[in-house]
């Protein structure tokens, strides 16, 4: 599991040991193995889990537009009250499927979440930001991103473990929640950065020197 | 015909092999059934033995010079889809757990398990694995548990024995032989971690010879309670447990004669009973981070609900733990293994020395390819005995004896050559291997010691032969009758003086690539079948005090083990057209003919009058020298 996502997914648990959520809905789309990855977030403390299977084709395009209105989507059929995700991939670095999908839904966001609390119905929300914290409250329903110091991820334990494998993990198809999975970005070159030219060892200063005044340079 | 006179003469001198076993105190199979010296009146009793029970075990059948593969081919495999699929779900984080969370060498120099570190494994279910489900452990077969304490070896002994002493022994008593009652009492606490346990036998003078314990229980008048009193030593998690799994005398009436002995029960006994108190850390060797505690018992009241498998059944249960307990030790030790070689890769490939790697050079090369032979004969062994367990085979003792031998031997060449491969960098702490080194000396005392068990396998072993052949001294009475059987070994004695073999194969079972090493194993084992044959004939019951052949003979059994695990494995891993065939068949095949010379070396040395004199030498020497209490010799300087 993403790191970012696995302290979100901590954070949901503790949110249901404090009471402050009644019911977990982990998703995941991707390929087959994204089981796996459930798997563990259902050890960790998560009731059930959504794995949106992408076929191998698309998921070579799957960009976070896309993931975003999946999430958008079945946020909004779960009627869930917030949606938490880790800040960005360790891979793509997008850092953009949180804001997307709040975006999507119309909800309040807060992104970089380094600790989160609840005060009279709405979220108080310390955000790691360039220079420092930042406070802010949302109301619920939100989209939250979380940062690498909200919490330390519990380790799944193997009864726990165990007890996952009879939790429900329903299969679904991103067009079950009317995605359409056509890649909106195209790539349109990579290119190798340049290489550098060989350096040249000089004897001493004066080599040097004259050297610089050949190339122009002093 | 002619040789039938012969094998008259020589069945006729047999007499009498068989029962003569019985009394050895190593612990066998059949102690297992009755304690030592308990069972020759019934054995004599029976005038007319019954036809031998044919063993399934591999390991036994070998001492008659009789393949009996269906237990070893194809390579056992217990786990259906679903327990697959759940192990795999486990190995990660618990590999995870050990790399985040534990300190191997910190526990060591703090010797104890750190705290958060023990608190963590409690939570992680680590300290139930094999209670069931409705008692709150994982429910985990011994293939399971198998992969976990490989993965618990390759980190931390210190660990793995904390955890070892609490479930493979500590407790396993209550999941072997307790009742309904006692299960549901104790199991959920122990699972969970809540209480740890510990397993009490060794005294000041009882070490190997467990029936001579001291540790007495006497019965109340109303039968209601036991007064136990004794000590027990070198106890791991003595100073931890509250739950102890403990041996103590019992006096037993017998029913027929009337008359009382003393005999070995079993007893779970609580710290909070009272009367129970333990002795300081000991300051060891290695597996530092244990716990290991004298364990004081003083007018210790146990009810008597708490007794453990019946009265007067402790040594049955006490060897039923430890039988069941050993193929943990090859699991923890291949694991711990392949750290050893992992550090010794890593080294040898990073190492420049007279301008190359030192991995390009043949004297590290040898090394390592002998370290990596010696890992998978150990995790061939552990998990064929695992498997052979989880199948329910009633018999596996000499195989977990083996494997433990093995294994025990196995790592510590591993730690010494991965140590001699890292040079200097290998001798400091730091690196991790002078630790394990440390830690993996124990293996080849405890839970049996290594020489202890070479004869309890010979013993075992040759207790089974010796029936069969008492059966035919038994056909003599009545040859006319009893045709076939005689036939049947004239044949086979015939065969065997004119260098033939027998008829049997393993082709069948083993994959082409390995038909050469199939048939030194097959000629191994007709091999050793008709050493042991000829040596009951010379030595009748005497072989039982041949401790110089008796090694020899186990030496041979674990060598031959150790080929038909790699046989099988390998072969499946080519009938699969595995990528690590090749290499596979490499490590096979090496290791097959260099076992089968041992064997034959081994073999002739039981027999060859060479090899008498050198025992006799041998004996000598130690004699002269303990008779003096010290070196004999004269100083090359004469002062």
């Amino acid at each position: 599991m993403n790191p970012f996502d696995e302290i979100a997914v901590e954070e949901a648990v503790r949110m249901k040991e404090k009471k402050l959520a009644t019911e977990i809905v982990a998703i995941s789309c991707g390929p087959q193995q994204c089981q796996e990855t459930l798997r563990t977030a259902l050890a960790m403390g998560v009731d059930r889990a959504i794995h949106v299977l992408v076929d191998p084709k698309d998921y070579e395009g799957l960009q976070p537009i896309h993931v975003s209105k999946i999430i958008a989507n079945a946020a909004k059929e779960e009627k869930a009250d917030i949606v938490l995700l880790g800040k960005q991939a360790i891979d793509d670095d997008c850092n953009q499927t949180g804001q997307m999908t709040a975006a999507l839904l119309d909800w309040p966001q807060a992104t970089f979440a380094s600790k989160v609390e609840k005060t009279n119905g709405d979220l108080q929300v310390i955000r790691e930001i360039d220079g420092g914290l930042e406070t802010i409250k949302v109301k619920v329903p939100a989209v939250l991103t979380a940062d690498l110091r909200l919490n330390e991820p519990r380790y799944a334990t193997l009864p726990n473990i165990m007890k996952a494998k009879k939790k429900p993990l329903a299969s679904k198809k991103p067009s079950d929640y009317g995605v359409d999975m056509t890649p909106r970005q195209e790539i349109v070159s990579v290119e190798d950065p340049p290489v550098r030219q060989a350096g040249q060892k000089v004897e001493n200063v004066d080599d040097l020197v004259g050297k610089l005044k050949d190339a122009g340079l002093v | 015909m002619l040789r039938v006179p012969l094998l008259l003469r020589n069945t006729a001198s047999v007499r009498a092999v068989s029962p003569f076993l019985s009394q050895h105190r190593y612990a066998t199979a059949e102690a297992q059934a009755q304690e030592p010296g308990q069972d020759v009146k019934a054995s004599k009793a029976k005038s007319q033995p019954e036809p031998v029970k044919e063993s399934v075990s591999f390991a036994k059948n070998l001492f008659r010079g009789t393949i009996k593969a269906d237990q070893v081919f194809p390579f056992p495999e217990v786990l259906d889809d679903e327990q697959t699929e759940m192990l795999q779900m486990l190995v990660d984080p618990c590999a995870k757990f050990f790399e985040e969370q534990n300190d191997a060498l910190k526990n060591d120099s703090l010797e104890k398990v750190e705290d958060h570190v023990m608190e963590g494994l409690k939570e992680m279910g680590a300290f139930g694995l094999q209670v069931p489900q409705e008692h709150g452990g994982l429910g985990l077969n011994n293939t399971q548990y198998a992969r976990l304490v490989e993965i618990v070896g390759s980190h931390d002994l210190g660990v793995g024995i904390t955890l070892g002493a609490h479930q493979s022994i500590g407790f396993k008593g209550i999941l072997l032989s307790g009742n309904p009652e006692q299960k549901a009492k104790y199991l959920p606490d122990l699972a969970s971690g809540k209480k740890m346990a510990a397993f009490c036998l060794t005294e000041p003078a009882s070490g190997s010879d467990a029936s001579s314990i001291k540790t007495r229980a006497v019965p109340s008048a109303d039968g209601k309670h036991y007064t136990l009193n004794g000590s027990k030593i070198w106890i791991s998690n003595g100073g931890l447990a509250e739950v102890f799994t403990v041996f103590a005398k019992t006096p037993v009436k017998n029913e027929t004669t009337g008359e009382t002995k003393d005999k070995i029960t079993a007893f779970i006994v609580e710290r909070s009973f009272g009367g129970v108190s333990n002795g300081p850390p000991e300051k060891k060797m290695g597996i530092k981070a244990s716990n290991t505690a004298e364990v004081y018992f003083e007018d210790c009241k146990v009810p008597a609900e708490n007794v453990l498998g019946g009265i007067g059944n402790g040594f049955k249960v006490a060897m039923h733990i430890l039988n069941n307990g050993r193929f943990g030790m090859a699991a923890a030790l291949s694991g711990t293994m392949s750290y050893c070689i992992r550090k010794a890769v890593d080294h040898a490939s990073e190492r420049n020395q007279f301008g190359d790697k030192i991995a390009n050079y043949g004297a590290i090369q040898e090394k390592i390819a002998r370290m990596v032979i010696a890992q998978y004969v150990t995790e061939s062994m552990a998990y064929m005995v695992s498997a052979n367990m989880d199948q329910g085979s009633p018999e596996f003792e000499i195989e977990a004896a083996i494997s433990k031998i093995y294994a025990s031997e196995a790592a510590w060449f591993c730690a010494d050559e991965a140590i001699q491969v890292t040079g200097g960098m290998g001798y400091m702490r730091d690196c991790g291997l002078e630790r394990v080194m440390r830690d993996l000396r124990i293996f080849r005392i405890f839970e049996g010691t290594n020489d202890i068990l070479r004869i309890f396998i010979a013993l075992t072993g040759i207790q089974y032969a010796g029936k069969y052949l008492q059966e035919v001294q038994k056909a003599m009475k009545n040859p006319v009758g009893n045709m076939s059987v005689l036939m049947d070994m004239t044949s086979k004695r015939a065969k065997r003086a004119l260098g033939a073999s027998l008829g049997q194969s393993l082709t069948k079972d083993v994959h082409k690539d390995l038909h050469t090493s199939a048939d030194q194993t097959v000629k191994a084992i007709e091999n050793f079948g008709g050493t042991i044959e000829d040596l009951l004939i010379k030595h009748k019951k005497n072989i039982q005090h041949e401790q110089f052949i008796l090694k020899r003979l186990a030496d041979s059994a674990i060598d031959i083990f150790g080929m038909v695990s790699v046989l099988s494995r390998a072969s499946r891993t080519l009938n699969q057209g595995q990528p690590t065939a090749e290499h596979e068949t490499n490590i096979c095949q090496v290791f097959c003919d260099e076992a089968s010379e041992r064997i034959a070396a081994n073999l002739k040395a039981t027999k060859s009058s060479d090899s008498t004199k050198i025992f006799k030498q041998l004996s000598g020497i130690s004699k002269d020298v303990v008779t003096n209490g010290g070196s004999l010799q004269r100083h090359p300087l004469g002062f």
